[in-house]
């Protein structure tokens, strides 16, 4: 299973506990973490789904290259961490 | 009489109060530092919604059922997935327009139980069950004409103003920021673009009388006589004695026809505030005096008021929602991107100054 974090900036706004989650891709990660904090969806996809324009997601230190639709691949023991992007001051 | 205002800003929702000396001041604070894009108080006071701005995270939506003592997470309206292949870009400049929102622009009450939102990019939505679900108007939001709408103050266009006709709630007429002024009779099912006799010049001149191309700033209704609107437009102030089909303009309006809010006195049609700026590249009161204009004649004339405003220089610019009048129409409010606010008790022949240290002011309501 993939380590998946959040930004502690996101609590202020929604519980978002880091969890061990299963899947093959980071949407499959993310789509089973949503069954059980549902909330924290919209605080990191658009209304289509894609990653939000100001918050990037890290899978091992490396940003994701599909925004759009998450295919980017997850492995056993991988860390996801989902953080603000910095954009502006 | 209204003794509270909710005024929603870039660091939070705040509450003025009146004291029984008739001083105002701040009495409540919530959701600090997050940005209020819009609020809305349902009659009765008791249920509250407001629009959250959070930037990286999105726009969110609370709700109150009970004055705003507690506050809970409600839905957002969100866009139906875009279907694969479509095409459909700003027209301006050519990039995809999201099909997401971006901000909340627009809260209404509609009949019992009904909501209506406007957002950026344009989308209008209504919501049947007190916000606990919402659904795009999808008429509107797939009407071909809709492609033409354009970013004004933000990158994609956006609907800020919905007026619900009180004696016909399926009557809904709304203000878009570039897109004109789009009326329903029949609560979405079907749209209409009306706006004979608006005028731009910022467009090619063939198209200054386009009715798609208008720049509305802001929209409002007189609730006694519902079919007369005014309208603060990017090219000046105009005025419609049939909700919104034909528009007269009132030129030569001093200090200046140029602004963003305005305020109709809900009993009596010919009685309109505004609070004018220089155009429409400094934006900012002209010669850095800043008034509210008034007419009580429909428009044939204006009044200057400056009664309590500063007569230091200011360089305050209200915003199209920051301006506010009370159920009675006694009692007006407005506040600034500089973060000062002012309450006047007698329809703005004075003024009191609340406070000059708020953050930048983005929506002003008085309690319904």
């Amino acid at each position: 299973m993939a380590s998946l974090r959040f930004t502690p900036n996101l609590r202020r706004h929604v519980q978002s506990p880091a969890s061990q989650v299963a899947g093959a891709t980071v949407l499959q990660v993310l789509e089973r973490y949503f069954e059980v904090n549902p909330r924290v969806r919209g605080y990191v996809l658009d209304d289509q789904g894609a990653v939000r324009k100001h918050v990037a997601i890290f899978v091992n230190r490396e940003p994701i290259r599909d925004r759009a639709g998450l295919s980017d691949s997850v492995k056993e023991h991988d860390e996801i961490f989902v953080v603000q992007a910095l954009s502006g001051g | 009489m209204t003794d509270r205002v909710w005024v929603g800003t870039r660091k939070g929702l705040f509450q003025l109060g009146r004291d029984d000396a008739g001083r105002w001041a701040i009495v409540g604070h919530w959701f600090p530092g997050d940005p209020i894009s819009m609020m809305l108080p349902e009659p009765g006071g008791r249920r509250l919604h407001a629009a959250l701005d959070l930037g990286h995270f999105g726009v969110k939506m609370q709700r109150s059922e009970d004055g705003a003592r507690t506050w809970s997470e409600a839905a957002v309206p969100a866009f139906p997935p875009k279907p694969d292949g479509l095409e459909d870009k700003d027209p301006m400049r050519g990039v995809d327009l999201p099909w997401s929102t971006q901000m909340i622009w627009a809260l209404e009450s509609g009949g019992p139980g009904e909501l209506w939102c406007g957002v950026v990019p344009g989308g209008l939505f209504r919501s049947t069950d007190g916000g606990d679900s919402w659904v795009l108007a999808r008429a509107l939001w797939d009407d071909p004409r809709r492609r033409k709408w354009m970013g004004g103050g933000y990158d994609f266009a956006g609907i800020h103003s919905i007026l619900v006709d009180p004696q016909d709630v399926a009557h809904v007429t709304v203000g878009v920021s570039v897109g004109g002024v789009w009326t329903t009779r029949d609560a979405g099912a079907s749209w209409k673009l009306i706006g004979a006799g608006l005028r731009n010049v910022y467009m090619p001149p063939e198209l200054a009388a386009d009715p798609v191309s208008q720049d509305v700033h802001r929209l409002v209704q007189c609730a006694a006589r519902p079919e007369r609107l005014w309208m603060q437009h990017h090219n000046g102030i105009f005025r419609s004695d049939d909700a919104g089909e034909n528009w007269q303009e009132l030129n030569e309006v001093m200090p200046s026809s140029f602004g963003f809010a305005v305020a109709v006195h809900p009993d009596d049609p010919d009685t309109a505030w505004f609070v004018p700026a220089a155009k429409d590249e400094q934006r900012f009161p002209v010669d850095a005096r800043l008034v509210v204009t008034r007419t009580r004649d429909g428009g044939r004339h204006f009044e200057v008021l400056r009664q309590g405003l500063p007569d230091e220089p200011a360089y305050d610019l209200v915003y199209r929602h920051a301006l506010d009048v009370s159920r009675d129409g006694m009692r007006l409010a407005f506040g600034s991107t500089t973060g000062s606010f002012w309450i006047s008790e007698d329809q703005g022949e004075s003024w009191q100054t609340v406070s000059r240290h708020l953050p930048p002011v983005l929506c002003v309501r008085f309690e319904a």
